[in-house]
C-alpha cells in the first residue's frame, strides 16, 4: 500500500464511522414514514446529503409538496457551493477529467478532511475518502431500513459525536499552525449560534451566512499578509 | 404515499448542482488573489460554524456527554494529533459518560 493510500483510508475512516449511525437513524426513519426500500436507497444514493434528506421527510410528513421540499433542499444544500468553490481552486487542474464524479461526493466532512489535506491533493486520496463517504451512508441506510436499530440506541448517540470530533481533530493542526485558524472558527461559531438564536434566516442558512461573512472578513487579513510577503 | 422518485430526483439535482458549478467555473481559471484570500478562509469559517452550536445538542439528553467526548479530541488532537485516535477515543469517552449517567 502506497502512503498516500495509507493515509486517504486513515482520513476515511473516521467519516465512515461517523456517517454510519446517521445513516442508519435515516434508514429506520424513512421506513417509518412509509418510504419504500427503493425509494429510501435512491434517497441516500442520489441525494447524498445528510440533513437536507433528514428535512425532506419532516416536510413530507408535515404534507409539504415536491417543490416546496425541492426548494428547502437547494437553500440547505447551497452551502456546498462555498465549499466546491474552495476544493475547485485545489482540484480543478489536476483533474479536471473528474470534477462531475468529485463534484457529487462533496459532503460537509468530505470538503473538510480534504481542505485540511496538506500539500497537493491527488485523485486516489479524494476518491478514497468520498468512497469511504458513500459506502457508509448508502449502506447504513439500507442497514438501517432493513434491520431497524441493531446498534444498541446508547451507541449510536456516541457515535454521533464523531462527526463533530472529525471536523475538530481535522482543524486543530491548523490551529496549532497559526492563530488565524482559530480566530476564524470561532468567530464563525459564535456568529451562527447568534444567528440560530435571531432567528430570522431559513435553515442552512445561518451556516452559508456565517461563511461568507467570516471568510470575507478573514480574507483582509489574509490578503495582507499575502501582499506583505510579496513586497519582502 | 404516492411515488417519491420524482422528488428525489428533484433533491439529488438541486444539491448536485451547486457542488458542480463552481469547478465548472473555475477549473480553467487562475484566481485573483483577492479571491484566493476569501476562498482560503472558507474552510476553517466553515468548520466553525457546522461545530458549534449543533455539537451542544449531539447528545441532546446529557449535552456534557458530547462536550466530555470534544474534550478529549481537544486535549489528544493538541497534544499528539491524528485523527484516528481523537475520534474514536471521543466516541469512546461520550459513550462512557452516558453510560454513567444512565
Amino acid at each position: 500500500m502506497t502512503r498516500e493510500v495509507q493515509d486517504a483510508c486513515k482520513a476515511g475512516i473516521p467519516i465512515f464511522i461517523g456517517y454510519i449511525p446517521a445513516a442508519i437513524a435515516f434508514g429506520i426513519l424513512s421506513k417509518g414514514c412509509g418510504v419504500t426500500l427503493l425509494e429510501c436507497f435512491l434517497f441516500s444514493a442520489a441525494v447524498f446529503a445528510g440533513a437536507s434528506q433528514f428535512i425532506a421527510l419532516n416536510l413530507l410528513m408535515a404534507g409539504m409538496g415536491p417543490g416546496g421540499i425541492i426548494l428547502t433542499t437547494l437553500l440547505v444544500n447551497f452551502r456546498h457551493f462555498l465549499m466546491s468553490a474552495y476544493l475547485s481552486t485545489r482540484i480543478g487542474r489536476i483533474a479536471k477529467r473528474y470534477i462531475f464524479l468529485i463534484a457529487f461526493g462533496v459532503t460537509d466532512e468530505v470538503f473538510s478532511v480534504l481542505s485540511f489535506k496538506r500539500g497537493q491533493l491527488s485523485m486516489t486520496f479524494v476518491i478514497i475518502v468520498q468512497i469511504s463517504a458513500y459506502s457508509a451512508w448508502v449502506g447504513g441506510t439500507i442497514a438501517g431500513y432493513i434491520m431497524g436499530g441493531f446498534l444498541p440506541e446508547i451507541l449510536t448517540k456516541s457515535m454521533g459525536v464523531a462527526l463533530y470530533a472529525l471536523l475538530l481533530a481535522i482543524l486543530l493542526p491548523e490551529i496549532k499552525a497559526s492563530v488565524t485558524a482559530l480566530i476564524l472558527a470561532v468567530a464563525s461559531g459564535l456568529l451562527n449560534i447568534l444567528l440560530i438564536k435571531l432567528d430570522i434566516l431559513p435553515n442552512g442558512w445561518t451556516i452559508i451566512v456565517c461563511i461568507l461573512f467570516i471568510a470575507f472578513a478573514g480574507s483582509f487579513f489574509v490578503f495582507t499578509k499575502v501582499q506583505e510577503k510579496n513586497y519582502e | 404515499m404516492n411515488n417519491l422518485i420524482p422528488l428525489v430526483l428533484g433533491m439529488a439535482a438541486v444539491t448536485y448542482g451547486p457542488r458542480l458549478i463552481p469547478f465548472l467555473l473555475m477549473s480553467n481559471r487562475e484566481v485573483p488573489k483577492r479571491m484566493d484570500a476569501f476562498l482560503k478562509c472558507i474552510p476553517a469559517a466553515a468548520i466553525g460554524a457546522l461545530i458549534i452550536p449543533g455539537v451542544f445538542s449531539a447528545t441532546p439528553d446529557m449535552p456534557m456527554a458530547a462536550i466530555s467526548g470534544m474534550a478529549f479530541t481537544m486535549i489528544f488532537g493538541l497534544w499528539k494529533g491524528g485523527i484516528i485516535i481523537p475520534v474514536l477515543g471521543s466516541v469512546a469517552v461520550t459513550y462512557f459518560v452516558l453510560f454513567c449517567g444512565a
